[in-house]
């Protein structure tokens, strides 16, 4: 069974190390320095190049101090929604970022 | 049996086409390759229009504010509305609304007022838990899920898998063993308030659909009073095994609408490439996929259009539904393979909607019954039933 939360460890999300990310689809988390999850965001088909084109984009524009963690994942967009449900199950709402544009009918958890 | 659409039937089927060319299609090219919602803004504005076309909530009967459009023309309909890259498990998006497994018509007076109405009226979203880790395919013996009496109520404890909308639902139909000692006669339907103490969502479960995703359910001590059984104790088999068999048709539907669209594109292709200085049409192994393309359309359609019609008259349906759903699902699987082989390495791509349909139809084979119990359902009819 695939593990409920993304706990990899964090990198820093800067351009020298997101260059060496896959081409592939899948999710990831951006967070500040201390770890607290700023955005959870997905790197679907219309990436030209899946998570690193989406994680080149979010280092450029949010620039240095921040941190980041992959999962490749094929099933992008179920996986997606569940670590949203998951992180507003645990947090009691959304992160920062996806609470200023949050997906159309987001389910509801109560992870165990 | 004649299944020549009418002068009406076509003119609605002209219609709904037209909706999903013009409306649904170029929406898409902008989304995410495997979603399933549309932005809030299009999903109501494209409502407004099927409103106005006078189709929405197009499988809710008359009394209950339906359009009255009868399950034959409603067939014909659901095979144009999946013709698009969401179009097997969200056709149009839900834009045309309806209830499918959810719609409780069986429901008291009470219940009505509470989950039915609302539900029509689209206020409320429900889910329909019936398959359990235990088994889905015999749901007579796998349930699991113990209902016991407690303070005029009822306790339920258990677990459901592969439940779609469970998370995003305001209230389910849930079926629990009542009986241990009865078989398919201990089984009773609840309704399930999501946020009933006691009830859970505890995860998604990531298949080759990556949208529309099903989900895992737990009940732990979750309450219900008496009010919330639906239909008699002990005669929730009864409530689910209609369900199924009626679900069977609009389902079948569904495989043939994808697979026309998929024969649609390798027609396309096949006359527009060129290989080794000869179009893909001009060769007679790709002429033969083609050819086996149209006997599979034609043959689901045809078994499709029987079932829906013995239902229209009221006449058995059971054995028509089972035939519908397996050509349906093992035909329009074969057509969407052989459309990606025609299409050679663009086929196998998320830049058209050939690889989402080719996971997804795969899925068809199993949901709602899988090819081999719809068989089973078949020899049981034709054999007689002492073979149960």
């Amino acid at each position: 069974m695939l593990r409920l939360r993304l706990d990899k460890p964090w990198q820093p999300l800067s351009a020298e190390v997101v260059a060496r990310l896959p081409g592939q689809l899948g999710v990831y988390q951006i967070a500040d320095a201390k770890g607290a999850v700023l955005y959870i965001g997905q790197a679907g088909a219309r990436s030209p190049f899946g998570l690193r084109s989406e994680l080149q984009r979010e280092a450029s524009e949010r620039g240095t101090g921040c941190q980041f963690r992959v999962e490749v994942n094929q099933q992008y967009r179920s996986r997606w929604f569940e670590l949203l449900m998951v992180h507003k199950a645990d947090h009691g709402s959304l992160p920062p970022d996806n609470e200023k544009n949050p997906p159309p009918n987001l389910g509801r958890f109560s992870p165990s | 049996m004649d299944f020549e659409p009418s002068e009406e039937q076509q003119m609605l089927i002209d219609q709904v086409r037209r909706f999903v060319r013009e409306e649904i299609r170029p929406l898409e090219d902008k989304l995410d390759p495997d979603a399933s919602e549309l932005e809030p803004a299009d999903h109501a504005r494209l409502v407004e229009k099927t409103k106005a076309m006078g189709l929405f909530g197009i499988d809710i009967p008359k009394e209950y504010g339906g359009p009255d459009i009868d399950i034959v023309t409603r067939v014909l309909l659901a095979i144009e509305m999946a013709q698009h890259r969401a179009g097997l498990y969200v056709p149009c998006y839900g834009t045309f609304g309806g209830a499918g497994l959810a719609q409780i018509f069986e429901a008291n007076d009470d219940q009505k007022e509470r989950y039915l109405y609302p539900t029509l009226r689209g206020e409320k979203k429900a889910f329909f838990g019936l398959t359990e880790p235990s088994g889905g395919s015999d749901p007579a013996r796998a349930i699991q899920t113990r209902a016991e009496r407690k303070d005029n109520g009822w306790v339920l404890n258990g677990a459901k898998i592969f439940i779609s909308n469970a998370d995003r639902a305001q209230y389910g139909i849930v079926f629990a063993r009542t009986d241990s000692s009865k078989g398919r006669a201990g089984i009773t339907c609840f309704i399930i308030d999501s946020d009933t103490p006691g009830f859970h969502v505890r995860r998604v479960v990531h298949t080759l659909r990556s949208s529309h995703y099903a989900t895992e359910l737990e009940f732990k001590d979750c309450w219900v009073s008496d009010h919330q059984v639906l239909g008699e104790v002990n005669k929730g088999f009864a409530v689910a095994n209609d369900r199924l068999t009626r679900q069977r048709i609009p389902y079948a539907a569904g495989c043939i609408g994808v697979a026309i669209a998929a024969h649609e594109m390798a027609i396309e292709w096949a006359k527009m490439r060129s290989t080794f200085g000869e179009k893909l049409s001009h060769r007679q192994a790709v002429q033969w996929m083609l050819v086996d393309n149209e006997i599979d359309i034609r043959t689901a359609k045809h078994f499709t259009l029987e079932a829906a019609e013995k239902a229209r008259r009221g006449l058995p349906f059971r054995i028509e539904a089972s035939i519908a759903k397996l050509t349906a699902s093992e035909g329009g699987g074969r057509v969407v393979d052989r459309a990606m082989q025609i299409h050679g390495g663009m086929g196998m791509t998320k830049d058209l909607p050939l690889e989402r349909w080719y996971r997804e139809m795969r899925i068809r084979r199993v949901g709602e019954g899988p090819s081999e119990v719809q068989r089973m359902v078949i020899a049981r009819e034709i054999l007689g039933s002492n073979l149960r």
